[in-house]
């Protein structure tokens, strides 16, 4: 037992956060741990077509230069890195990551620790000849019914192969499907030397890790209570976790920095993508959210205890995409006077000639953005007087082409539909290729036999 | 008894699973978090959405927090890539929750008065300055 204080930095909330955090968190103050989130549901499989056009991609490739900028510095000052930037090319990213800690200056200085084995696309008939459904946790259905639309299939793991590369000596960590809250719980396991059986503490460091895995959400960002008051913040401090040994841990932020944490910015955050508070499943630990204790200590200080767990279960989640046809959305702006009834007209019109062209559609939706395309219903009838709208219209198919002609009757409704619009200077809606999200469970022996962890000089 | 808007007593966060949005409400004030739990049961949260929300409403509470977590199934257009809403992910379901109008007594209607929104005077060049209310 020791009174350490363990300090894990969050740096990233997703791919495309605030590339300027992480340097902040490394220079800003003592750190021990740097954990930079990368992935969300989507991600895996936009990695997977990047990567189907060049072998070399398929990574958060941002997570590159920020290393080569800040890797000095993290080795003089001990500073590991644990992050799933690796998407479904973690071995691609350790690779880029060697090439820029040697231009870094960190040759023969440094290790990089890979984490492999979440990756399932190429099991998947192997799994499913073995009696492995991956049904479909939210209706039930076999996978085998999309299998041929699949793009990536990955299980969310957990711990043991982070602390597995910290205990041989990993300064940085690239896992591929590393479970948001691992990345932070991780060494917390590896340095308080939490078991298996520890479930409060790892529930403790679950909720550290909820805390922490989306950046400055908890910290002032997208905060709704008194957002007016929040000082700072294009200085924005991102969040740090001081835990202990039994634990229990601290949520704070750089001195200096904008923002703030109090109690009301940490508790937005817990609630944050909340499903059941008392069984928040992760690979190492069920947590019960309903347990967590929080004191305002003030000065951005909150004080986190209480927390319980209970023991793991025997599955892994599984995210798998798959594509499931195209969509398009189109917007043009209409103004006073009568603006939400032109932007109406032109709807009809819009569907009209749609239905002209015998163009068939899974889901036509039009909202008016500036009136109704947040709350919906809840506001009622636009006024007259309502000084602009913008029409926003969207459709979704499997038949790409008719996604594709959707896109170029957009831009004709402006001379030959109602009045006073402009705003589509922007030229023709983009064509998406839809990615439908499909969690399935797998019993977790069948992914731990594969894991496997690799360490490379620099 | 007055009927108020949910905004003025609480503070809420949204996000996304798949079609479902959650919405987490926090009481501003935990002397309040019985009044939320009264108010805000699933099927008045059900009826406020309308059809908004196409499947049932689950509320799960957290005490020790002063909060409501509300998830709302079949909210999302299909959700994540599926989506054609602007709020595919349901970011802003938190404050479509927070017009709902809840009915509390006289003196907290007239305590908590202007909670929740922007004092008249403010402008963005001030942001961060001004009491910060907590």
């Amino acid at each position: 037992m020791s009174d350490r204080v363990v300090r894990v930095a969050g740096g990233q909330g997703f791919w495309g956060d605030d590339l300027e955090a992480p340097v902040r968190q490394v220079e800003g103050g003592s750190i021990d741990y740097l954990m930079l989130d990368y992935l969300a549901e989507v991600t895996m499989s936009i990695m997977q077509k990047q990567r189907a056009r060049d072998p070399e991609a398929g990574f958060a490739r941002d997570f590159v230069p920020l290393m080569e900028r800040i890797f000095p510095k993290c080795i003089e000052d001990g500073v590991r890195v644990v992050t799933n930037a690796g998407g479904v090319n973690p071995d691609g990213c350790a690779e880029a990551l060697v090439e820029a800690g040697r231009r870094a200056g960190v040759a023969g200085r440094a290790k990089i620790g890979l984490v492999t084995g979440d990756d399932l696309m190429d099991r998947l008939d192997e799994l499913l000849a073995g009696g492995h459904e991956l049904a479909n946790m939210e209706t039930g259905a076999p996978l085998s019914t999309v299998l041929g639309q699949v793009q990536s299939a990955n299980a969310y793991i957990g711990a043991a192969p982070i602390v597995e590369a910290l205990s041989r000596g990993a300064d940085v960590i690239v896992t591929g499907r590393s479970t948001d809250t691992a990345l932070t719980y991780g060494p917390l396991i590896y340095e308080h030397g939490w078991d298996e059986g520890d479930h409060d503490r790892i529930a403790s460091g679950v909720v550290a890790g909820h805390i922490n895995e989306c950046g400055a959400q908890c910290t002032g960002g997208n905060c709704l209570i008194d957002w007016w008051t929040i000082p700072d913040m294009e200085n924005v401090g991102f969040p740090i976790v001081e835990v202990s040994q039994d634990g229990t841990f601290v949520v704070t932020k750089h001195p200096g920095t904008g923002g703030r944490v109090s109690r009301a910015t940490v508790s937005e955050q817990i609630v944050y993508e909340m499903g059941d508070p008392t069984t928040y499943i992760t690979p190492d630990v069920v947590a019960d959210f309903t347990t967590i204790h929080l004191d305002d200590l003030g000065n951005d200080r909150v004080r986190v205890h209480g927390v319980k767990g209970g023991p793991r279960t025997d599955f892994l989640k599984v995210s798998i995409a798959y594509s499931s046809g195209w969509k398009a959305t189109g917007t043009l702006t209409y103004a006073w006077p009568d603006a939400a009834a032109k932007a109406r007209s032109a709807d009809v019109i819009l569907r009209r000639r749609l239905d002209r062209l015998g163009l068939q559609f899974d889901e036509i939706r039009t909202e008016l953005v500036g009136w109704d395309s947040t709350h919906g219903p809840l506001v009622g009838e636009p006024p007259a007087d309502l000084p602009e709208v913008q029409l926003r219209v969207g459709v979704r198919s499997s038949d790409r082409a008719a996604v594709e002609r959707f896109t170029r009757e957009i831009a004709p409704l402006v001379l030959t539909g109602p009045p006073s619009v402009t705003g589509f200077a922007g030229g023709r809606p983009r064509v998406q290729e839809i990615m439908a999200y499909w969690p399935a469970l797998l019993r977790r022996e069948v992914v731990e036999s594969h894991l496997q962890v690799e360490v490379r000089e620099v | 008894m007055k009927k108020i808007p949910l905004v003025h007593l609480a503070h809420a966060r949204s996000g996304d699973k798949g079609d479902t949005a959650n919405v987490g409400v926090i009481a501003y004030d935990e002397a309040h978090y019985g009044l939320l739990r009264d108010a805000l049961t699933p099927a008045a949260v059900k009826a406020h959405f309308g059809p908004m929300v196409k499947g049932e409403v689950e509320r799960f509470e957290l005490p020790n927090l002063y909060a409501l977590n509300f998830l709302l199934h079949g909210a999302l257009g299909g959700g994540g890539t599926m989506s054609l809403m602007n709020d595919a992910q349901g970011k802003v379901f938190s404050t479509a929750l927070l017009r709902m109008r809840v009915e509390v007594p006289d003196d907290v209607a007239e305590a908590v008065r202007g909670r929740g929104r922007v004092p008249p005077g403010w402008t963005p060049d001030r942001q961060g300055s001004g009491s910060d209310g907590q």
